[in-house]
């Protein structure tokens, strides 16, 4: 069954946390990666690979230059879910 | 009907000796903070640079090569003109024709063959594979093969993404028979569907126009898609890795050091943890101090490790090449 956003959001805040040390609190929709939770290009490689891992989902490196805030990814985790 | 005779070389061969040269300038990130707006921080977080070596303009590829592979043919004592073949992995002796190695030969006073190549970053693995081989087949006694770069020339100081990452440097290696297996498969590939994520920003004959009709095109110069890279070898280069252990029948734990090209230390740190590398284990890291040289950069670590004491004679090294292609090679060795 299809996970709905909140649970995508959850799922994704454990996994920035767990890669770039920020705190899952944080991992809010509105914010940005790079901006506001200090991720990193490569970083963000990090947490994209462990997110279709834990996803299921192909996210592949064009997809991720469009996924500046937490939002963007979890609403392409969602659109692309198994 | 004749038959062709063939020749058998020796069973096993082994690095005899390796020999390394960095040039004399230290391009600091205070210095490449001159150019792009960046700092320090940033830098070394990014790539785990310090600072990196820039040949002055009497440093060329040429004697940058001649200078590494006397220390090797030192340290592995024979001289210049027992060598039967000279292999130069670079991208960076602009003459596209004729080869770099043959004005090397000349100077160590071999008539073997000698011929460059283009592999890049894994330019290394490609040709130590390629004298092994060599060797066995019996089409050469003793191989040297140089890793040399000039990517100074190559680089775009206004770049933000690549103006911090890039040096210069050479290193050589003796490649000769052995009594015991001292070089161990090869696990080596193209994936030439990511041609575009190393390029250079226009080929040699067809420099464009300048936009504004005054100022010449600087360049052609190196271009990178960061992260495409990143990914591709922190994670398929791990499997690499793996495969290489395998294939030489050994696991991680048998380890006496591991020498990935030394690209940025996030993509070492990646594969040490998927490796499971014990922690005793020392793993080369000396692109702290002298940059990404592509093709260098594994000679270069395998002479330091072996001078400071880091890794020991005849303990058994992973080497790892990746880069511009995208290509790959990784092998086991047993350190000269």
């Amino acid at each position: 069954m299809a996970l709905t956003q909140e649970e995508i959001l959850a799922d994704l805040a454990e996994i920035v946390e767990e890669v770039a040390g920020v705190d899952k609190e944080e991992v809010q929709l509105d914010k940005s990666f790079t901006g506001d939770l200090d991720v990193d290009s490569l970083t963000m490689v990090e947490v994209v690979v462990a997110a279709e891992e834990k996803f299921g989902v192909k996210i592949p490196d064009d997809a991720v230059k469009d996924l500046s805030t937490v939002g963007d990814a979890v609403g392409y985790i969602q659109k692309n879910q198994a | 009907m004749a038959v062709i005779k063939e020749k058998q070389g020796a069973a096993h061969t082994r690095i005899m000796g390796v020999g390394g040269y960095v040039p004399s300038r230290v391009v600091t990130n205070d210095e490449v903070i001159t150019w792009i707006d960046s700092s320090d921080e940033w830098i070394r977080t990014r790539s785990g640079i310090a600072e990196r070596r820039w040949g002055t303009p009497e440093e060329t590829v040429l004697e940058m090569s001649v200078q590494s592979a006397g220390k090797a043919l030192a340290a592995a004592g024979i001289s210049g003109d027992q060598l039967g073949a000279i292999i130069v992995s670079t991208v960076s002796h602009f003459h596209q024709t004729p080869a770099l190695a043959c004005l090397v030969a000349d100077r160590l006073g071999t008539n073997g063959a000698a011929y460059d190549i283009s592999a890049g970053c894994a330019g290394f693995c490609y040709g130590v594979a390629q004298a092994s081989d060599m060797v066995k087949a019996g089409s050469a006694e003793y191989v040297l093969v140089i890793g040399v770069e000039r990517l100074s020339d190559l680089t775009d100081i206004h770049d933000r993404g690549t103006a911090f990452l890039f040096g210069d440097g050479a290193g050589a290696v003796v490649i000769g028979p052995s009594d015991t297996p001292g070089i161990g498969p090869v696990v080596w590939g193209a994936e030439g569907d990511k041609y575009d994520t190393i390029t250079q920003t226009f080929p040699w004959n067809d420099k464009p126009e300048a936009e504004d009709g005054s100022d010449e095109v600087r360049g052609p110069f190196l271009r990178m898609e960061g992260q495409a890279v990143f990914r591709w070898a922190s994670y398929q280069m791990a499997e690499v890795s793996l495969k290489a252990l395998a294939e030489a029948g050994i696991t991680a734990s048998d380890l006496d050091a591991f020498i990935p090209h030394q690209a940025n230390n996030r993509i070492t740190d990646r594969l040490v943890k998927v490796l499971g590398l014990p922690e005793e284990v020392p793993v080369a890291r000396t692109i702290a101090e002298y940059g990404n040289n592509s093709a260098a950069t594994i000679p270069l670590a395998m002479e330091r490790m072996l001078a400071d004491g880091t890794a020991p004679s005849g303990g058994l090294a992973l080497l790892i090449g990746f880069g511009a292609g995208l290509v790959y090679a990784a092998q086991v060795v047993a350190l000269p």
